[in-house]
């Protein structure tokens, strides 16, 4: 129970932090901002969705996009925890041992979920809607959080081993753009050569792409259905890696955060 | 491991610990015993094992060997209720600078197990004990270091724990938020708390501590008070203020031969300084041969010693105070 009581101090912390400073948020969306208008105008003109409109087809994709990186938030502000000293304060503390960063995790999806509103309103800007009925809305939503949640703690670890939090960028950038990338975030993965399609059909970032797309109703009608399993299964698929992120990573998480001592 | 029985007079205990980091050892069998209601200053050069000693202590990390106790408590075997009982102010300040004063202590309030209003209440007698009420409400980027320590400070003191430990509560601080800093440190040990107390700064040490313990290399070299680490170097010092850094070297065989010990020269401030068995004969000696080896001396005098004298004695080396920044 103090475990549930620390972790709200703390992400009422953080939470009051985003407040302070948006200015990080307008930073950190700037790239899936520049992304919608690139490929919304520059590229999307010749990437041909049978039937339907890349823009539409493209939002889905930023939005996964734009959880995944957006997790790294986790990595960089437990790295500065770190580097400020706040975390050996907080381990001096009686407070229960998994509440930093299980108090971070949580006030990191309020933070992802400002930024897939705003994200939201960039699409509708350009043209996305949701087609599909509220509730699959909502359960697209919900998806993207959770997702952006479970990754978060793989962050977490990263947070708590990175010298600095400067570094925390280089280190995710070289795993996150090919991990957004090779996917069907911005093209289907059916156009893909060969290895890459099955890496693209097998990655989480692609089934989390596809079923927020399914939900909110962005495939044109008459699209085939998907023929690989992890796709023809979206949902669940991406659910199980979020579930498995989680199971794994949260316990190591919990672990570094014990051991870390800044000297 | 074999831990005696509690001694009940003393709030921090420590015995043999012993902490390696791969080939470095930070901490070599360090013993401390700190009776309750009393101020240890823990006193050595960067990189003596200072910090390491309170990290040990806070629970922050384990020792390689040796046992420690804190209230009567082990603090492997029993880390969580050690920190229960203890209050941290570590050498950079701990807090989040994009919150206000009270925003942050009411977190480690509720963090040390406090309702929201119970830290609330705390928070803000603490800020108006420190004189900052008219800042209570502004985020501490804003700030001045020495307004942040206070505020780290306050959060160490905020749930009245029976033992703190400061880690160089001062370093890097104006003389007059130091001397604030004394102050509120002192109103805490006058209404019981012990205080393990590191510092860099001898002066604070001769200030605040009722015994000091010096460390070098990872282990204790001297401990006592501050009179008998003074004595223990003995005499008085002579101290020649050059008005030409130049002459420094002749100044130092001048001094040679009334010399009890060590010669001490601080190169930037042209100052030469010994320790003297007569005083008043070695004044006269060494004043005739600078007047006729031709030296201008900006000052020249005999002074008690002070533990910057106590430490090039024990160690031979200056304390090297700020030697990082």
């Amino acid at each position: 129970m103090s475990m549930i009581r620390d972790a709200a101090t703390i992400a009422r912390r953080n939470v009051i932090r985003i407040r302070r400073v948006p200015d990080v948020m307008v930073f950190v969306l700037m790239q899936p901002l520049m992304f919608v208008l690139l490929f919304a105008y520059v590229f999307g003109g010749s990437i041909d969705i049978p039937g339907g409109s890349y823009r539409e087809f493209l939002i889905a994709g930023i939005f996964a996009q734009t959880v995944v990186f957006g997790a790294t938030f986790t990595a960089s502000g437990l790295a500065e925890d770190v580097q400020k000293g706040l975390i050996n304060r907080f381990r001096s503390l009686p407070m229960a041992r998994s509440a930093v960063v299980a108090g971070r995790t949580a006030s990191d999806v309020v933070y992802n979920g400002l930024s897939v509103v705003i994200m939201s309103l960039a699409g509708l800007a350009v043209g996305w809607r949701i087609r599909g009925s509220v509730l699959d809305a909502v359960v697209a939503y919900l998806l993207l959080l959770f997702f952006s949640y479970s990754f978060s703690w793989v962050m977490a670890c990263l947070g708590l081993v990175v010298p600095t939090p400067e570094v925390v960028n280089n280190a995710t950038f070289i795993v996150l753009f090919p991990l957004t990338f090779i996917a069907n975030t911005f093209v289907p993965s059916d156009n893909l050569p060969g290895v890459l399609r099955t890496m693209a059909e097998w990655n989480p970032v692609s089934t989390l792409t596809h079923a927020v797309r399914v939900r909110f109703g962005n495939l044109p009608t008459g699209t085939p259905e998907p023929t690989s399993w992890p796709l023809q299964n979206a949902m669940l698929y991406s659910l199980g890696w979020a579930v498995l992120l989680i199971v794994v990573f949260a316990p190591i998480a919990t672990r570094l955060y014990q051991r870390t001592d800044k000297r | 491991m074999n831990t005696p029985h509690t001694n009940t007079g003393l709030a921090v205990e420590a015995s043999g610990i012993v902490k390696r980091y791969g080939e470095v050892t930070a901490l070599d069998g360090l013993d401390l015993a700190v009776p309750t209601g009393t101020v240890l200053g823990l006193l050595g050069p960067n990189g003596a094992g200072k910090t390491t000693a309170v990290s040990v202590l806070t629970t922050l990390i384990s020792p390689d060997s040796g046992w420690a106790r804190v209230a009567g408590l082990d603090v492997v075997a029993e880390p969580q209720r050690v920190r229960s009982l203890i209050g941290l102010s570590g050498q950079y300040a701990a807090v989040d600078e994009h919150l206000t004063a009270t925003e942050n202590l009411e977190m480690i309030g509720c963090l040390y197990g406090m309702t929201r209003r119970e830290a609330r209440k705390r928070a803000e007698d603490l800020i108006e004990q420190f004189r900052l009420t008219d800042s209570a409400h502004r985020p501490l980027k804003t700030f001045s270091g020495g307004m942040r320590r206070r505020i780290d400070l306050a959060g160490a003191l905020l749930a009245d724990p029976p033992v703190l430990f400061l880690d160089e509560p001062t370093t890097g601080l104006d003389p007059r938020s130091r001397g604030e800093l004394w102050d509120a440190i002192r109103n805490r040990v006058a209404d019981g708390t012990t205080v393990v107390l590191t510092t860099q700064y001898l002066e604070e040490a001769d200030q605040l501590a009722n015994e000091i313990v010096v460390i070098d290399h990872g282990r204790a070299i001297a401990r006592g008070t501050s009179q008998e680490l003074k004595r223990h170097v003995g005499g008085e010092h002579l101290d020649v203020h050059l008005a030409r850094p130049e002459d420094i070297g002749r100044v130092e065989s001048i001094v040679a031969s009334v010399a009890s010990g060590a010669v001490r020269i601080v190169a930037d401030e042209a100052l030469v300084s010994v320790p003297v068995a007569s005083g008043v004969d070695a004044l006269s000696s060494v004043l005739n041969d600078l007047q006729a080896a031709n030296i201008d001396v900006v000052d020249i005098g005999l002074r008690r010693p002070t533990l910057d004298d106590v430490f090039m004695e024990l160690t031979g080396h200056a304390a090297e105070v700020e030697g990082a920044s």
